[in-house]
């Protein structure tokens, strides 16, 4: 297969909204590796047991990788350089 | 609306199943009673967990169809074939049966009736689904914000919510709605079979002029093509909200 399948961002809301207190697919951030600015619904997700991974849908660079195990969430976000969140 | 969400975690609610009808040839409509429901947006989903006997999980995430409506939801499940979550949705689950749902998700493809200006929705396939909530919100709320909606879909058949379509197009105010068959027309339709293209998008879409909030879902491939098509028409690229789902199943 030449292209992976992927959902958007609207698809991680959910596993997101377990670690984060408010929502994120409305949340702007900003890829370290092109620049480009969007909200994290417009990039692309690919969704793997045991872990999801948010990439930039210009440059396809990771953004966000989250893996759950027992007890625990690992949350890489080092591709991004911020993300605004909303906090109503 | 869902305001009570916004901060601190979704909660898991265990729905129960009080109705299931046909919605086209492969979807069903699963009617869901959730006790403590806060209620929904026009345009969120919820993710659904299916629990087996030995533990494995899947869990997938499933538009909202209807306007919010005290504790009750309505989930549209189109069945893919092969798929591990909606054969079981669609065809095996039945009214009685409990389902665990999470939600209510998302807050970028929304669309709020306070909002006035012109909206453009454009469908393909299962994606209309949350384009559904957001003509049934237009309705409840007596929006008058004008609407316009393509909708791309297989064959007559394969028409989700053809009935209400059909209804709303005559008596919703300022709806309008035009449909695009790629693999079976009605009788005496005027035009051959074809997919949603430059020519298509320029003449049922508002004016580019008009600057409409412009809400496009179906599967990967059609959500590039139709929103390339948006910006060529003139559209501003900030004004497109895009919800994609891949061919294995996922959002509706």
């Amino acid at each position: 297969m030449s292209t992976p399948t992927f959902f958007d961002g609207n698809a991680a809301a959910g596993e997101l909204r377990d670690v984060f207190a408010t929502d994120t697919t409305n949340a702007a951030g900003q890829c370290v590796a092109c620049g480009a600015i969007a909200p994290l619904a417009q990039g692309h997700v690919y969704a793997f047991e045991p872990g999801i991974i948010v990439r930039c849908a210009i440059c396809e660079h990771p953004l966000v990788r989250l893996v759950k195990g027992a007890g625990h969430a690992w949350l890489d976000m080092r591709g991004l350089v911020y993300l605004r969140l909303e906090i109503p | 609306m869902a305001r009570t969400t916004l901060l601190g975690r979704v909660a898991w609610y265990v729905a129960a199943v009080i109705e299931r009808r046909d919605e086209s040839e492969t979807a069903r409509t699963l009617v869901l009673k959730v006790p403590q429901w806060p209620g929904h947006n026009a345009g969120q989903h919820v993710d659904v967990r299916l629990t087996a006997a030995d533990g494995y999980t899947a869990v997938r995430s499933y538009s909202i169809a209807n306007a919010t409506q005290g504790d009750l939801l309505e989930l549209t499940v189109e069945q893919v074939p092969d798929g591990e979550v909606s054969p079981y949705l669609a065809r095996t689950l039945s009214p009685g049966d409990p389902l665990e749902i999470r939600g209510p998700l998302g807050g970028w493809f929304v669309w709020h009736p306070v909002a006035l200006e012109p909206v453009q929705l454009v469908a393909g396939g299962s994606g209309i689904v949350p384009l559904m909530a957001m003509i049934r919100t237009r309705a409840q709320a007596h929006s008058r914000a004008p609407f316009r909606l393509i909708y791309s879909v297989r064959s007559p058949g394969a028409t989700m919510y053809a009935g209400e379509l059909r209804r709303r197009a005559l008596e919703d105010d300022g709806l309008a709605i035009a449909y695009v068959y790629t693999r079976a027309t009605p009788p005496d339709w005027p035009r051959p079979t074809q997919r949603i293209n430059a020519t298509t998008i320029a003449e049922s879409v508002f004016p580019a002029g008009q600057n409409p909030a412009c809400f496009v879902c179906g599967p990967t491939a059609f959500v590039e093509a139709a929103s390339g098509f948006l910006k060529e028409a003139g559209y501003n690229p900030t004004r497109i909200k895009t919800e994609r789902f891949g061919p294995s199943g996922g959002t509706s």
